[in-house]
């Protein structure tokens, strides 16, 4: 079995390095999207350190979002789902597969950035370094909910905005805890809590989503 | 084995068949056939455990495919209407990944000799996208090669866009697989000279 979702994973990966140009566009935007808020907000330094965790988790999320249609989308047109549905494996397994080679071509890649985007804000380096950690545990679980919502809108016309619409309200805990991480840390308090629920979502979601993933890809394929 | 009993489709509310039986004994090649949008193709879905029936039951070798699922799965190679071919992989890439996951052997040897068998040799590293739809028909075909595990092969339409040489090397494979007792269902509207014992099935449209 781990044999078969390594190969799952290879295959994304293989073709991600093969259309970089998808996986830049993602990061690009997600760059684009942090860097607007101080255009739009004003210069006032203060005001930035405070928004910057906010501003950095509304466009992880939205990036995360618009990476989505590469999941399940190409794959479904050209066939290569229907193989993977017909396998030995179970499903579950070849899915959480999928979306792990998804999060580490979107979700990877923006907690690294993160990191010079801190950096533009100005955050305080134990700020900075919450941030990019609750990134890291919080990611995950918004490619594993991202993936619920893309199995489902598999092969719908308009299906990216039925996407956004299905998976941003899921993601609010994530991001609700993320940004508060920050903010526990900026009052003088530890983020432990936070960072903690954070990973708990993403474990959780992880044991749970592709159930749904794969039943939802049961689905869309009949 | 695989039979059916009762199987009956509804695509929207349309009756594509009803109380359908089948029968594949190892060593047999079911032929499919009837007019376009009679439901060729949904059957197939059907028999793979793509699409559920309306009614009836899909039986391996006794059993309820719904049940065995994975079980089923195991012994099952599907090449359906799409291809399944990556187009940022080379041939090569295809055939070895798309073996490896179903669990076939899937060494450069083997994934060598069936891009080989069906006149890929000089195309191996070439990536799907440059190939013609032909070519591209060929590589998932060549996955077959690796499949000669699997017991029971379910092919929608293998032979078109294959030329004369293409359609030789699919009929011998098929007749390959049909000598060791495999079981093959497949559809075609081509009058392909199909070896070994091949029983047909029409279906009508209702």
């Amino acid at each position: 079995m781990i044999a078969a979702v390594g190969q799952v994973v290879r295959r994304d990966l293989l073709l991600a390095v093969r259309q970089r140009a998808d996986v830049v566009n993602t990061l690009l935007f997600f760059v684009v999207v942090v860097t607007l808020a101080p255009l739009g907000v004003g210069p006032e330094i203060n005001t930035l350190r405070t928004i910057a965790p906010g501003v950095v988790w509304v466009a992880a999320l939205l990036a995360s979002i618009l990476s989505l249609n590469r999941l399940f989308a190409l794959d479904f047109a050209d066939g290569t789902l229907e193989q993977l549905l017909l396998t030995r494996e179970p499903l579950a397994a070849i899915v959480l597969g999928k979306v792990a080679a998804h999060w580490l071509v979107t979700g990877l890649p923006i907690t690294a950035m993160a990191v010079p985007l801190a950096v533009m804000f100005d955050l305080p380096r134990a700020q900075a370094a919450t941030l990019v950690l609750a990134l890291l545990c919080g990611t995950p679980a918004l490619s594993l909910l991202g993936a619920i919502g893309a199995a489902l809108t598999l092969g719908l016309r308009g299906g990216g905005v039925l996407v956004s619409l299905l998976v941003l309200p899921l993601n609010v805990p994530i991001l609700i805890f993320g940004a508060g991480a920050v903010e526990a840390v900026a009052g003088g308090l530890s983020a432990q809590a936070h960072l903690l629920l954070l990973a708990a979502l993403s474990l959780a979601t992880s044991v749970l989503a592709p159930w749904a993933i794969a039943a939802a890809l049961r689905i869309s394929l009949e | 084995m695989l039979e059916t009993s009762d199987l009956e489709c509804l695509r929207g509310d349309r009756l594509l068949f009803t109380r359908l039986a089948l029968r594949v004994d190892p060593g047999v090649c079911l032929h499919v056939a009837g007019e376009n949008g009679s439901g060729k193709t949904s059957l197939l879905r059907i028999l793979c455990g793509l699409m559920a029936p309306t009614a009836g039951v899909v039986r391996w070798q006794g059993e309820d495919i719904r049940r065995l699922r994975e079980a089923y799965w195991e012994g099952l190679a599907y090449v359906g209407h799409l291809n399944g071919v990556k187009d940022d992989l080379s041939a090569a890439e295809n055939v070895h990944i798309s073996a490896a996951i179903a669990g076939w052997p899937a060494d450069v040897a083997t994934v060598r000799a069936a891009l080989a068998a069906f006149g890929l040799a000089d195309f191996e590293d070439r990536p799907a996208r440059a190939l013609s739809q032909g070519q591209r028909r060929r590589v998932a075909l060549a996955r077959l090669r690796c499949a000669s595990a699997a017991p029971l092969w379910i092919l929608d339409e293998p032979f078109t866009a294959l030329d004369t040489r293409g359609v030789a090397a699919l009929s011998e494979l098929i007749g390959a697989h049909l000598a060791r007792q495999g079981c093959v269902v497949l559809t075609t509207h081509q009058d392909v000279p199909l070896p070994g014992r091949v029983e047909r099935v029409e279906l009508e449209r209702l």
